[in-house]
């Protein structure tokens, strides 16, 4: 192979420059040749042009050049912020500011001052010329001294593969020291030697590999193996085998996404009705503004966040942190000035609840619509709230899903626990259960009412600060969880959190497993018409509560 | 009763004052052209059609500044139809009975679009519809300013199968379950088997409105991609949907550049809501982007932000749409010197305009627009950058021709066919 041939030759005659010199000029995919300025501008010039075809053969060029500058050059191309000045064609790096552009020249790094964005010209990209530049950067970073970039290259090279670079690639794999980065060399060694060009032998151990594999790339390549297309019989037969494997293995992984996804559904629905679980369990108000509760919250949020981006955006991180107490204040302080004003005087006359309940949800949706506008606001997920941490084989639990699930639970076990050890839960709990005992203990039952309604709308303002990462922030997020509040109480049994925590959560599995079977819309059809049939059979939900409350 | 109640009623009571005074004031001026907007400010749909109301305010009143229509002042007539659909046909009614309108410019889904038509086609009205649609209409009342599936639709899956699109060879169809979805996807589908795709290379599913948990499906189509051929998603969720949706991708690590995601309802004023860093690449098929570099854009988002008074309000393809479809309006009711629906009708035919994209947009005789097709990319400031566009205008199809009972229908306003769904001419 070529590079092999400059390798060898660079080795031998380090002191003979110019015959190097001349060597390197030879090399095709030289990476470890010298630079050469003259085809490195060559190249850039090739990435100036307009069709894509022309600048995918510049990023070949410019990566053949060997010139150190062309990984971060290729690197500033894949992200968007290569352009060229077009005046005189020069290619630069800029940057985005307030002003205009920051413009550095790629190959020197001198800082050439903001630039007006008229003068400048994006170099475009498409996904095929991102793939590109992923295997390129591959080659390029194999051996950086970084190790977090080695193994960049390695996966990039796993998804585009290119024969070309084998044996830099064992090379490469042969001197790594890093476990993680061997892993993936291996791997995308692998991925190049199940090419049909690739010798038989090393085809067979390339599918040994990729059977002990639980990357989605190896399940591509072993489809490919085992299908028509694969002339070689052997190779089929093997890559048949390791294909059941694997898919063996998948489906217990897939099982265990399923429970992942229907706990975090679960949460989810958990979240929403917890709130609901106080104002229509405990108090039996059928509080229909429930979900404009949960809106307010993800609002706060939102405003929350504005003020951060501009005052302080490097604690945006903490955003949340603020947004869940602020949240349970404002949709508190609301819910508190709904019972005062409206509720209390409807108790014990529930279609007139659900009706006064509807008529101010609907004045809060376009009261909300007015100030803030109909469009979607945009709540940023802190970076501690986004991307996945991967188990094995593709089960991605998402950090977002991960903490509302622990959200959820610390928020059912701080209202629990409110309700079973304050004084103001054991007056709650007075009230609910004997209005005029409790009165005549001296308990200010209005007082109570008012703070227990508060609870309630507050823990559903907490709920909308943990929706705002999963949903959108519009005017009807609270309309999306009504129903499904109302459906998570009711199953799980009126006036009892165990029964809304159990009844959220198997909610949220037996949804996610129907979900693959019966499609999204049949899913939801099935699970309500199966808890209209198990409230038949049970009115009062899995836990129903006894005693003298239920009498009344 | 309580105190709140008389709270509200007094409240209510005013409220009926107020609209009562509006209304006198407006039946005051009497020599005026007015101009219905039938479009949902409250409830779900208020999202994307409050922004085309405010559109056709800026449109009427530029209008009005340069001197009206006919030597009268243009008069919008807004109405609310609250993203109710039967109740969009009632406020049609209103509108052509009771306001007497000269045209109307309304309408965003599909469905309250049909429940209009049989208002329009009765009273013989004019409505401008400014959204991308499937298409297998065509009305006499109607005229489309948005995308046809071959101006959006088909353009985009043969992008996807391109090489630079990536080169897919199959594809997962998900959608909002309505019928502009599944029309969609069933022209998708017969197109795609024409080209070769087999039908366990297609994926197709569906999700209520305002899904908000993806992870199910997000997976499955990742599962459905790690199958061995190049897979490409083709999107035609709607509304809300699509920013759970794109942050379930996000989470999951779904790169553009591996699995891309073409949307038909997701622009700019979608985008606006969620953090585009990680969805750069994917991909939306319009005939306008906010982007495009051309005087007519530069001078109409120009104007846009000084009506909002807001700089960081956004354009979209429909808001063009319906700058196209005013622009014709206006010339056929100066060509033909009346408002009279009939007469604008006539006139319409073969109006054109200088689009936003600085192409000539032509009405075509099946009330259909001539428009070119771009394809962008997702960018992380929520714009989409132009990555492909057709050659030139592409004519609008009423009828699918990848429908085999679609295909043998034709839509053709003038003289002698006469009709928007015949195999051969009337007269």
């Amino acid at each position: 192979m070529c590079q092999h041939h400059a390798y060898r030759l660079s080795r031998l005659f380090t002191i003979i420059s110019l015959i190097i010199f001349l060597a390197a000029l030879s090399v095709i995919n030289g990476s470890y040749a010298l630079a050469t300025p003259a085809e490195r501008d060559a190249a850039l010039q090739l990435l100036t042009e307009k069709s894509s075809k022309k600048r995918g053969a510049g990023i070949d060029a410019l990566a053949a050049s060997g010139d150190p500058a062309a990984a971060p050059i290729l690197a500033a191309m894949a992200s968007g912020e290569l352009y060229f000045q077009k005046t005189d064609k020069r290619v630069v790096i800029a940057k985005k500011q307030k002003d205009g552009y920051a413009v550095v020249d790629p190959i020197s790094n001198e800082a050439l001052g903001v630039l007006p964005s008229k003068g400048l010209r994006k170099i475009r990209v498409n996904n095929r010329l991102r793939r590109q530049i992923r295997g390129v950067l591959g080659g390029l970073n194999l051996s950086h001294p970084d190790a977090e970039k080695r193994l960049a290259a390695a996966s990039g090279l796993q998804k585009s593969p290119d024969p070309a670079l084998r044996p830099a690639l064992k090379k490469a794999f042969a001197a790594e020291a890093d476990k993680d980065v061997k892993a993936a060399m291996a791997m995308a060694l692998a991925v190049i030697d199940s090419k049909p060009e690739a010798a038989a032998e090393d085809r067979l151990a390339a599918i040994e590999l990729l059977t002990d594999s639980d990357a989605t790339e190896a399940r591509i390549i072993l489809t490919q193996l085992a299908s028509d297309t694969e002339k070689d019989a052997n190779v089929r037969a093997a890559a048949t085998v390791a294909l059941d494997t694997v898919e063996d293995r998948l489906f217990y992984y897939q099982t265990l996404g399923s429970i992942f996804q229907g706990l975090s559904l679960g949460s989810v629905l958990l979240l929403a009705a917890i709130g609901l679980a106080i104002t229509f369990g405990v108090m039996g108000v059928i509080n229909m503004a429930h979900g404009e509760m949960v809106m307010i919250g993800a609002y706060v949020t939102f405003m929350i966040q504005e003020v951060f981006r501009s005052v302080a955006p490097e604690y945006f991180g903490l955003s949340l942190a603020l947004a869940v107490p602020a949240a349970f204040l404002a949709s508190g302080g609301l819910g508190v000035l709904m019972e005062r004003s409206v509720i209390r005087w409807l108790y014990g006359r529930p279609l007139e609840t659900l009706l006064a309940t509807w008529g101010i949800s609907l004045i809060l949706q376009q009261a909300v619509r007015t100030i803030f506008g109909p469009t979607n606001r945009e709540v940023g997920n802190p970076e501690w709230m986004s991307g996945a941490v991967e188990l094995t084989g593709g089960v991605l639990l998402t950090y977002n899903r991960i903490w509302i699930i622990v959200f959820a639970l610390a928020v059912l076990a701080g209202v629990w626990a409110l309700i079973r050890f304050t004084s103001m839960g054991l007056e709650m709990r007075a009230v609910t259960q004997n209005r005029r005992m409790a009165n005549s203990m001296g308990i200010r039952s209005g007082r109570v009412d008012a703070l227990t309604f508060g609870l309630g709308s507050g823990v559903a303002g907490m709920a909308g600060v943990a929706l705002s990462q999963v949903d959108n922030v519009s005017p009807n997020l609270g309309q999306a969880y009504i129903i499904d509040s109302f459906m998570v109480v009711v199953f799980g049994g009126v006036g009892n959190l165990w029964g809304t925590l159990v009844g959220a959560f198997s909610l949220g599995i037996v949804n996610k497993f129907l979900e693959p079977v019966s499609g999204a819309v049949l899913g939801k059809i099935i699970v309500l018409v199966a808890i209209i049939l198990f409230i038949q059979k049970r009115p009062r939900g899995l836990f129903a509560l006894k005693g003298r409350a239920v009498e009344n | 009763m309580h105190k709140p109640s008389i709270g509200l009623r007094r409240l209510i009571q005013t409220g009926v004052f107020v609209g009562a005074l509006t209304a006198s004031v407006a039946g005051a001026a009497a020599d005026t052209i007015k101009v219905g907007i039938l479009h949902s400010l409250s409830g779900t749909m208020a999202i994307s059609e409050t922004t085309l109301k405010d559109a056709m305010l800026m449109l009427i009143d530029e209008q009005n500044k340069k001197g009206g229509l006919l030597g009268k002042q243009l008069e919008p007539v807004i109405v609310d139809p609250a993203s109710n659909w039967p109740l969009f046909a009632e406020k049609a009614r209103e509108l052509i009975s009771k306001d007497k309108v000269s045209a109307v410019f309304g309408c965003w889904t599909s469905v309250s679009r049909k429940s209009v038509l049989p208002v329009f086609e009765e009273l013989n009205g004019m409505l401008f519809y400014p959204v991308q649609y499937e298409g297998e209409e065509s009305s006499r009342n109607v005229f489309y300013t948005g995308a046809a599936p071959n101006q959006q639709a088909i353009p985009a899956v043969e992008y996807l199968m391109s090489e630079d699109g990536g080169g897919a060879t199959r594809f997962a169809l998900l959608g909002t379950d309505y019928v502009y979805p599944r029309t969609t996807n069933k022209i998708l589908r017969a197109f795609l088997n024409a080209k070769g795709v087999a039908d366990e290379d297609i994926m197709e599913e569906y999700t209520p409105f305002g899904h908000s948990d993806w992870q199910t499906i997000v997976s499955r189509v990742k599962a459905f991609a790690s199958e061995g051929k190049k897979t490409a998603v083709v999107s035609t969720i709607n509304g809300d949907a699509n920013v759970p949706f794109y942050k379930e991708l996000a989470n999951q690590g779904v790169k553009a550049e591996d699995l891309p995601v073409v949307a038909f309802s997701v622009g700019e004023e979608e985008l606006a809501g969620i953090d585009t860093a990680p969805l750069v690449g994917h991909l939306a098929a319009w005939n306008y982007f906010m982007s495009v570099e051309t005087p007519e854009n530069a001078e109409f988002i120009k104007k846009w932000h000084a009506f909002t008074k807001d700089e960081n309000r956004v354009t979209n393809d429909p808001m063009e749409a319906h700058y196209i479809g005013f622009k014709m309006w206006v010339q056929a009711v100066e060509q033909a010197g009346t408002t009279d629906v009939d007469a604008v009708r006539q006139a319409m035919y073969g109006q054109t305009v200088t689009s936003l994209t600085g192409t000539k947009a032509v009405m075509n005789v099946n009330h259909h627009l001539s428009k070119p097709v771009l394809i962008g990319e997702v960018q992380d400031d929520g714009q989409f950058e132009t990555v492909w566009k057709t050659d030139g205008p592409v004519i609008g199809d009423a009828w699918s021709d990848f429908i085999p009972e679609s295909k043998k229908l034709t839509a053709n306003w003038t003289y002698p066919w006469v009709c928007g769904n015949c195999e051969k001419p009337k007269f």
